[in-house]
């Protein structure tokens, strides 16, 4: 028995009723398209959030002011804030890290706050980031115009600015930014760079494009800003990191009390997202698979439909040399090419659902789940195929052949 | 059984208290009672009987549809007791044509693909595909060979149903009220298809409760209440 004339014939039947296999596999293609829509968003969500560390920097240690770290590894963005205002990290405290040395590279405090930033062309709300020059290279702030400010702009305050690309834009559109005033606070700064874009707003990401970044002692003697956000700590190999941690750790607590202070590690912060998002993702497809199981019930309910419409069909084919699992085989090919169906259905409409919300939501359809959903339709097909293909198989040829 | 054929004849079909009942309830059916029958190699028998005789039963038996109760069949042979579904199957496809009163044709499937059926599942529809044109030319479809069962007239089908049942070269070929659901003239016509088939050699066994057709026979075995009641040589066949 050749498996291509089976086939064939379970498509002639298949297409016998359109509607009604339309209407079958619309369950099918309902649970395939939204366990793809779904997988999409998370592993969308996923690669955002990595590309969002990216930007931060890689191998750094963020000592914070406060407890602002839960003992299970939680991020809250919140107690940050609040324990910024009452921050004891000193510039001492910068000083005892740097002597550290291997395994920490660089060192940068961080001074960050929300400022106006004017031009001619207007007025912005920005984000001001002082710091010393090592954070262009810590935080991987490059620039596309000018240069970042020097050791010797942090040693003389120097009113010198890098512009956040969104600022550029917005406040210096179709002239060159460099040398150019731009008033923060109410301060003239003189702008000698411009930074990289970072697209992070995107998607509700913190808008590093428009930050400014200034000399670190200029946000204390221009701005007024004294209060240290931040130090951030560089780890000369990755495979140091719990040794770095450990070392900051020490000398932190000979300088301040455990409550004062925290060293988050953005790796593990990074990994404890992606966790939660792949759970999350796996449970939202897990329940949009309960309408593939839908689906499939439906597919069986038609399927019992189609061996009690062609009883007569089944007994000739008996009579004529079917055996038993030729028949089952028949029928199950039969299920199986409907689910299949619905499952491609199913995932093209899913796949350009994805492609649709990408505008405004980060959805990326993976490869794996597309398979898997393939996957999984076919074995729908086949698994909710099994009772009427088998109801089919024992049928009696007399009494089918009787059957009008 | 008193036949008055040669006995070195070759038996294709041979019966041997074959009985037949059903279970209801607490009650037994017997619906056939020690049937002792041998069709011979280039027969043309028909089985004769009211409705309830038992006849279709017999056919089925002897069809390999359905497994009686008790006694042996002999199928070209092959002892035929307690085979499973799939070789029951296997036994049909191989030694077995059946035509019947519905022709029984698939819809949306052209008449040569319904010619080709039982090679689907003997695995041999490519090399029978030429045979079965030849045999649906000499049955005049020749021209038929791609319309669906619905762009036939019953007699039509009929003959494509025919076709089916010649395609594996069965030992017997087993026709159930073969003219019941056509008209005269058709009638006529598969009726002397049929009987040039056993003029070339075939076997064939018809199934009715049709006094006049069960005279084209050469051999008419009359069933009543479960039981041969009657087995005659018939030395003149009319229509």
């Amino acid at each position: 028995m050749k498996f291509s004339i089976l086939a064939k014939s379970a498509i002639t039947s298949i297409l016998r009723n359109k509607t009604r296999s339309f209407l079958t596999t619309l369950g099918v293609i309902i649970g395939v398209l939204s366990v793809i829509l779904l997988t999409s968003i998370g592993n969308g969500l996923t690669v955002f959030v990595e590309k969002q560390f990216e930007t931060i920097g890689s191998n750094l240690l963020i000592i914070s002011p406060g407890e602002i770290v839960s003992e299970e590894g939680g991020f809250n963005q919140e107690a940050a804030a609040l324990s910024l205002a009452s921050s004891k990290l000193s510039d001492r405290d910068v000083s005892a890290l740097e002597r550290i040395g291997y395994p920490i590279g660089g060192v940068a405090p961080v001074i960050e706050g929300s400022v106006d930033v004017r031009s001619a062309q207007g007025k912005r709300k920005g984000f001001s980031v002082a710091s010393t020059p090592d954070y262009s290279e810590l935080r991987n702030t490059k620039t596309t115009k000018g240069r970042f400010f020097s050791q010797s702009d942090v040693a003389s305050s120097r009113k010198v600015v890098v512009i956040g690309s969104k600022i550029a834009e917005k406040l210096f559109a179709g002239v060159n930014p460099i040398g150019q005033k731009v008033t923060i606070n109410r301060i003239r700064f003189e702008i000698i760079g411009v930074a990289e874009p970072k697209n992070s707003g995107n998607f509700g990401g913190p808008d590093i494009d428009s930050s400014v970044y200034i000399p670190y002692t200029t946000a204390s003697s221009a701005l007024g800003q004294e209060k240290i956000s931040y130090i951030l700590a560089q780890v000369t190999q990755k495979e140091e990191m719990n040794r770095a941690k450990t070392k900051i750790k020490e000398v932190m607590l000979r300088r301040l009390n455990e409550e004062d202070f925290s060293v988050t590690d953005q790796a593990e912060i990074l990994k404890t997202i992606q966790n939660i998002l792949s759970t999350l993702t796996v449970g939202l497809a897990g329940i949009a698979a309960i309408s593939l199981v839908v689906g499939g019930i439906g597919i069986m309910n038609i399927m019992l439909v189609a061996v009690s419409e062609r009883t007569k069909e089944i007994g000739l084919r008996k009579a004529l040399g079917a055996t038993p699992n030729n028949i089952l085989i028949q029928f199950l090919i039969e299920s199986a090419v409907l689910s299949t169906l619905g499952g491609v259905f199913g995932i093209i409409l899913g796949v350009l659902g994805a492609l649709a919300i990408r505008s405004f939501f980060p959805a990326t359809p993976a490869v794996s789940s597309i398979l898997l959903a393939f996957g999984v339709s076919l074995l729908t097909g086949i698994v909710f195929g099994v009772f009427p293909a088998k109801k089919a198989a024992t049928l009696s040829p007399i009494e089918a052949l009787r059957y009008e | 059984m008193s036949t008055s054929k040669n006995n070195r004849a070759e038996i294709v079909l041979e019966l041997s208290n074959i009985s037949k009942s059903y279970q209801l309830g607490d009650q037994t059916l017997d619906i056939l009672k020690g049937i002792n029958l041998s069709i011979y190699k280039g027969e043309f028998v028909a089985i004769v009987g009211p409705s309830g005789s038992g006849k279709s039963t017999l056919m089925h038996i002897m069809g390999i549809l359905d497994q009686q109760t008790s006694g042996t069949v002999t199928l070209a042979g092959r002892s035929v007791v307690d085979i499973s579904e799939a070789e029951a199957a296997l036994l049909r496809n191989q030694y077995i044509g059946f035509i019947f009163q519905q022709f029984n044709l698939l819809s949306r499937t052209t008449a040569l693909e319904n010619v080709l059926l039982p090679t689907v599942y003997s695995g041999n529809t490519e090399s029978k595909t030429a045979k079965a044109i030849a045999i649906l030319r000499n049955l005049g479809l020749g021209e038929r060979l791609k319309n669906y069962p619905n762009q036939l007239s019953g007699g039509q089908q009929q003959r494509v149903a025919i076709a089916r049942a010649l395609i594996n070269d069965p030992a017997v070929i087993f026709a159930d009220e073969p003219t019941g659901n056509l008209d005269s003239k058709s009638g006529h016509e598969v009726i002397e298809i049929l009987k040039k088939l056993n003029a070339e050699g075939r076997t064939i066994v018809i199934v009715t409760h049709d006094v006049e057709l069960a005279k084209v026979a050469k051999r008419t075995i009359k069933i009543f209440d479960g039981q041969i009641v009657q087995d005659t040589i018939n030395h003149k066949q009319k229509l």
